[in-house]
């Protein structure tokens, strides 16, 4: 059983995606439950492989039996193990809080959601574990196209934002495709690990870099990376709340892995940093994307637009992290990509919770929400303190590693970026809290006998299958935080290859 | 140094934590407050059985987690943690009672999250004191500053939230602008972030610049310590109920910062590294104009907490003044000095919170002949002001004792002087006050002749700090006793 | 110059798919009809397709089918340069499948905005949003 865990992490939540999908003209009441059965073995199953990629070193599963370059390869080390275990963490978690607010906002499409729910997981599972870049290329549409339908199911101007990102991710993906062309056509290979083997005596060769640099292309467009970020905000303010909690904290984040990858497995270290020499002026691309997406959140007065932007920025952090080409900025961009997909999980989820109850997140909807729903409120708080980078919470530990990075790289405009997003950060969500805490303002507010008289609007909180998945991801934050050491020490310090110092 | 390990510095921290979920659920307000008593109750007994320990001599280690070699989630009790922890934890067994005392008899709102916060910010400020490197301090510093947000801006008005985001502009702006790069270029630089005797800075080489520059970045990043120009925070906080106030001023925010400044001073840089960069100057200079300014502003204030405001910031800068002359004496008068201000200035923040309670007033103009009302009241505050100015038979005079001793010891006759002139400004913004209060006309007095105080709550605790206040001068030990002892781990003498 | 337009002209093939490339984004950007931009898309897509198609040709190989494969000679050696290289039409054919369902996806979308907006133009639709 054990030994086929690669498999089935991709094949269990695939076949699930069609069962639902049939569920859903038999009875409605199974989609629920197969669909979180199915993702609930894909994150046992990724667990139990990071554990034994722990102990025993990168796994090799070959698809069907077949041996590579000429059969699709599952390679999983230390690098992807961790990011299966984020994806299917947080796709399992959010099946589960999501399940009110689905029934509520479209009854009638539970079993398409939950069909294209968990095929979107499956392409993003397939997609880190795949060691195929062609494979890889499928997988990246698969998650892609699904997203489009997850975004437009919630009617208004869903449709128009998923056909924007549709554009934008087709040509990304496209790009994607052209550069794997390139390098077909120099090392006649699509296995990554076949490729990484020939590449090096053809690393002087245009036609590489070109390869290299227009797939980089094609995935920071699918990751939003400034300024091809343009689909992003709209497509994940639109969407409804189950799907955006979905789709916000993954996508983004398995595309920089994806980035990562290509950086240390298929290329080297050596040739990304060092032959290409493109390091610096990415990095400062990095730094403009953290502040534009900084500075763009602030002119935002919805809770769930200001977010997306903020996500942005965070992309920017990981984007500029890989770049630094030290050991320490890639140990914070790596380490970033599961902070940033708990955490944005966390506030995701908290404003799922939000709109369920109050039907919007425009800054007015969200007075006296301390009151209203302190559970829900409290998470949330949790969520905003570790992107602020606050510790005890995740993080900062990133933001650590990051900035050390920076420091260690001698490039303090990165440190002076992510200094500068924490501080809009606080600004951002105290904004968010003032309103939620101040407001309405009481007419009279004066002392004495008068004192006290605050509207106190009732508690009116989430139910709580919403509000348990919330704490339990609001915990993970504050341990992932306190268990950065063995995270680092044990899974992202192998991954790294010892030749990046 | 010997070192054992245990859970009680953990303990220590958590204990009031372990208090929130009950204090968050129960709707009956004795239930609740009994509960802080009893966490209050708990968490000074851990500190105090830690005391003999610390006393002999020892250190007390306690590891949470590790995550990059030299920067642990970590707990160091040693003497001058100890001193500090003792003071709040203490000092928030006092305040738990006034709290009740005012809150009730003011009927304020959401007591609940009020005495809930308060406890985080206990657990946040012996943190503070325990800790054992600077990311951890850092760690406590900020849950701090994220605690007593809720408490300072806790009557959810608009001028509430003007001061609150004052507040939070100056402490996480300078936290988190200031502090958190400064340490990571520290960490760089050494790979270590560790508490040392001569300051773990002492051996990086970096030049005498870079050395300057992250000094003056965690000294002024420590914002809480209110020195000039990142002070004005502290005036905007007074829109907080008064036991808040009291606990801003005397038990754990700003003297979070100070000791926090103090810290960064000793064991991150060590004096010996400041005195060959002759660095101290730069602090010394920035400490006296506060002390100055602060004294003068606060001779023109009317409103009394915003007086004891700005009294507190002059205050507190004698602290890192004192640290900043890095001779023996002077190191000693400021760390003895963070005990001796916290008892003065509580009980002239309960003082002013109980007349409030009992006349409504919050201006000085409006509180002449006072003393006839509310002798018990205005006596105490007669005594936390004599403490403050630094005359017997108060604690406060044995700090300035020090002080003095300590610039005459660093050949500093400036600074001499800037100690005496603001005493004589303490006696000038206090004593009038006081004067009026008891010895005014007949037809000037706005009270009537009987005596009226504010509810028991309220009263004994500013009593007892008051009478504390008067013990310390003759029995200022521990307090001398650890402050010495850190600083002769610290010079070796 | 003479070199400059042999290599030009030898290469050929990329050229056309650069130029296909081109025309798709140029629909993709400037078009204000949804459904010209999803063609635009499809262009772009089908430039890569026909670069990937291009790049297994060789000249004077036939169709990757072996030759006597059971004929008596049993599997015998096989030249590679007499057959085009199979692989990345195979490729292709996956990479069709994805367009088709990609623009199918565009098209559903196209639908709904439709139906939304009453208007497949963009302008149209931007300034009705700006209305709301």
């Amino acid at each position: 059983m054990s030994s086929q865990y690669p498999a089935l992490i991709v094949a269990v939540p695939l076949l699930a995606g069609l069962l639902v999908f049939i569920a859903g003209w038999v009875n409605k009441k199974w989609c629920f439950p197969i669909a979180v059965a199915a993702l609930g073995i894909s994150a046992y199953s990724s667990i139990g492989l990071l554990f034994r990629v722990i102990n025993e070193g990168v796994i090799v599963y070959k698809m069907g039996g077949w041996d590579p370059p000429m059969g699709i390869a599952y390679y999983v080390d230390h690098l992807n193990g961790l990011v299966l275990v984020v994806v299917s963490v947080v796709a399992f978690l959010n099946a589960i809080a999501s399940k009110r607010s689905i029934e509520d906002e479209f009854p009638d499409n539970i079993g398409a959601f939950y069909s294209l729910y968990v095929l979107m997981v499956t392409g993003l599972l397939g997609i880190v574990v795949t060691g195929d870049a062609f494979n890889l290329y499928v997988l990246l549409e698969i998650a892609a196209l699904t997203g489009y339908g997850l975004i437009a199911m919630g009617g208004g101007r869903g449709p128009l934002s998923a056909l924007n990102y549709l554009y934008m991710g087709t040509i990304g993906a496209c790009f994607y495709l052209l550069g794997i062309g390139y390098l077909y056509i120099m090392t006649g290979s699509l296995n990554m690990v076949d490729i990484a083997r020939i590449l090096p005596d053809l690393y002087q060769s245009k036609a590489v870099m070109a390869a290299f640099i227009i797939c980089m292309v094609g995935v920071w467009i699918k990751m939003a990376f400034f300024p091809l970020h343009a689909w992003l905000p709209n497509a994940y303010t639109y969407a409804p709340s189950a799907s955006s909690s979905l789709v916000a904290p993954l996508v983004t984040k398995v595309m920089i892995y994806v980035m990562i990858r290509l950086i240390l497995t298929v290329f080297t270290p050596e040739f990304s940093f060092n032959i290409l020499a493109v390091s610096q002026p990415i990095v400062w691309l990095a730094v403009i994307a953290i502040v534009m997406g900084a500075l763009l959140a602030l002119k935002e007065r919805n809770l769930k637009k200001m977010l997306t932007y903020i996500i942005v920025a965070e992309v920017g952090y990981m984007v500029g992290g890989a770049w630094l080409g030290n050991r320490v900025g890639m140990t914070g961009a790596i380490l970033h990509i599961v902070n940033d997909a708990l955490m944005t999980l966390c506030v995701f989820m908290a404003v799922g919770n939000i709109v369920y109850k109050v039907k919007g997140a425009d800054f007015e909807d969200l007075q006296g929400l301390f009151r209203k729903m302190p559970f829900t409120m409290g998470a949330f708080v949790v969520g905003a303190m570790s992107m602020i980078g606050v510790p005890p919470t995740c993080g900062f530990f990133s933001k650590w590693y990051l900035i050390s990075g920076a420091i260690q790289a001698g490039h303090y405009g990165f440190m002076v970026a992510l200094v500068f997003s924490s501080l809009v950060n606080v600004v951002l969500f105290f904004r968010i809290f003032e309103i939620c805490y101040y407001e309405p303002f009481s007419d009279d507010h004066g002392h004495g006998d008068e004192h006290g008289h605050h509207p106190e609007p009732a508690m009116d909180e989430a139910p709580v299958t919403m509000l348990v998945p919330l704490f339990v991801i609001a915990v993970i934050l504050v341990l992932v935080g306190l268990y950065t050491g063995d995270i680092v020490n044990q899974i992202i310090d192998v991954a790294i290859p010892k030749g990046l110092v | 140094m010997e070192t054992i390990v245990s859970i009680k510095p953990l303990l220590a921290v958590l204990v009031s934590l372990m208090v929130v979920p009950i204090l968050a659920s129960s709707r009956a307000p004795n239930v609740r407050e009994a509960w802080t008593f009893v966490a209050a109750g708990v968490k000074f007994l851990i500190v105090l059985s830690m005391l003999p320990i610390i006393l002999k001599g020892t250190e007390i280690v306690y590891t949470i987690a590790e995550f990059v070699p030299g920067a642990a989630i970590q707990f160091r009790v040693d003497a001058f943690g100890m001193l500090f922890a003792l003071v709040s934890s203490s000092l928030w067994i006092v305040t738990t009672a006034y709290s009740i005392g005012y809150m009730r008899a003011l009927k304020e709102h959401s007591q609940t999250r009020y005495f809930v916060f308060f406890a985080v910010a206990l657990s946040a400020t012996v943190g503070v004191a325990f800790s054992a490197n600077l990311l951890t301090m850092y760690l406590f510093y900020e849950m701090l500053s994220f605690a007593t947000y809720p408490l300072v801006t806790h009557h959810q008005d608009k001028e509430a939230r003007s001061s609150g985001r004052k507040y939070l502009l100056y402490i996480v702006g300078t936290s988190i602008g200031l502090v958190l790069p400064a340490m990571l270029i520290c960490y760089n630089l050494t790979g270590t972030l560790e508490f040392g005797k001569q300051g773990f800075m002492a051996g990086a080489g970096a030049s005498k610049g870079l050395i300057g520059l992250l000094m003056v970045m965690l000294v002024f990043g420590f914002a809480k310590a209110a020195i000039m120009p990142f002070h004005s925070w502290l005036p905007a906080a007074m829109v907080a109920p008064t036991p808040v106030s009291a606990l801003l001023h005397a038990v754990a925010v700003v003297k979070v910062g100070v000791f926090s400044v103090v810290r960064v001073i000793t064991c991150v840089f060590g004096t010996n590294l400041l005195l060959s960069l002759d660095l101290g100057t730069i602090i010394v200079f920035a400490a006296s104009v506060t002390i100055l300014v602060g004294s003068f502003i606060a001779l023109s204030q009317d409103g009394l907490k915003r007086m004891l405001a700005f009294s507190t910031i002059a205050q507190l800068s004698y602290v890192v003044l004192g640290v900043g002359l890095l001779s023996p004496k002077g190191m000693t008068g400021g760390m003895v000095h963070i005990a001796m201000h916290a008892f003065g200035k509580i009980t002239l923040f309960f003082c002013a919170g109980a007349i409030f309670v009992a006349t409504g007033k919050k201006n000085m103009s409006d509180m002449v002949g006072i003393g006839r009302r509310m002798p018990i009241t205005m006596t105490a505050f007669f005594i936390g002001a004599l403490s403050i100015i630094g005359m017997p038979p108060c604690g406060g005079f044995i700090s300035k004792w020090y002080l003095v001793l300590g610039a005459l010891q660093a050949h500093q006759i400036p600074v001499l002087v800037v100690l005496l002139f603001s005493s004589l400004l303490n006696a000038a913004y206090f004593m009038p006050f006081v004067y009026r209060a008891f010895f005014c006309k007949p037809e000037e007095a706005m009270f009537e002749d009987t005596i009226k105080e504010a509810p028991p709550f309220c009263v004994v605790p500013l009593v007892v700090t008051a009478i504390i206040s008067i013990i310390l001068l003759f029995y200022p030990q521990p307090f001398v006793r650890l402050a010495s002892m850190m600083v002769q781990s610290i010079t070796g003498a | 110059m003479a070199d400059i337009v042999s290599t030009v002209v030898a290469n050929y093939n990329y050229w056309i798919y650069i130029t296909l490339m081109m025309i798709g984004l140029y629909a993709i950007i400037a078009k204000n009809n949804l459904v010209k931009k999803i063609v635009g898309m499809n262009i772009f897509q089908t430039a890569i397709i026909l670069f990937y198609v291009s790049i297994g040709v060789k000249k004077g190989a036939t169709i990757p089918i072996l030759e006597h494969a059971h004929g008596g000679h049993g599997y015998g050696v096989v030249h590679a340069a007499e057959y085009a290289n199979p692989l990345p039409h195979v490729l292709m054919l996956t990479a069709i499948v994805v367009g088709v369902a990609t623009l199918g996806v565009a098209l559903a979308l196209a639908i709904r905005v439709y139906n939304e907006y009453n208007t497949l133009e963009e302008d149209e639709i931007l300034a009705q949003i700006r209305e709301e």
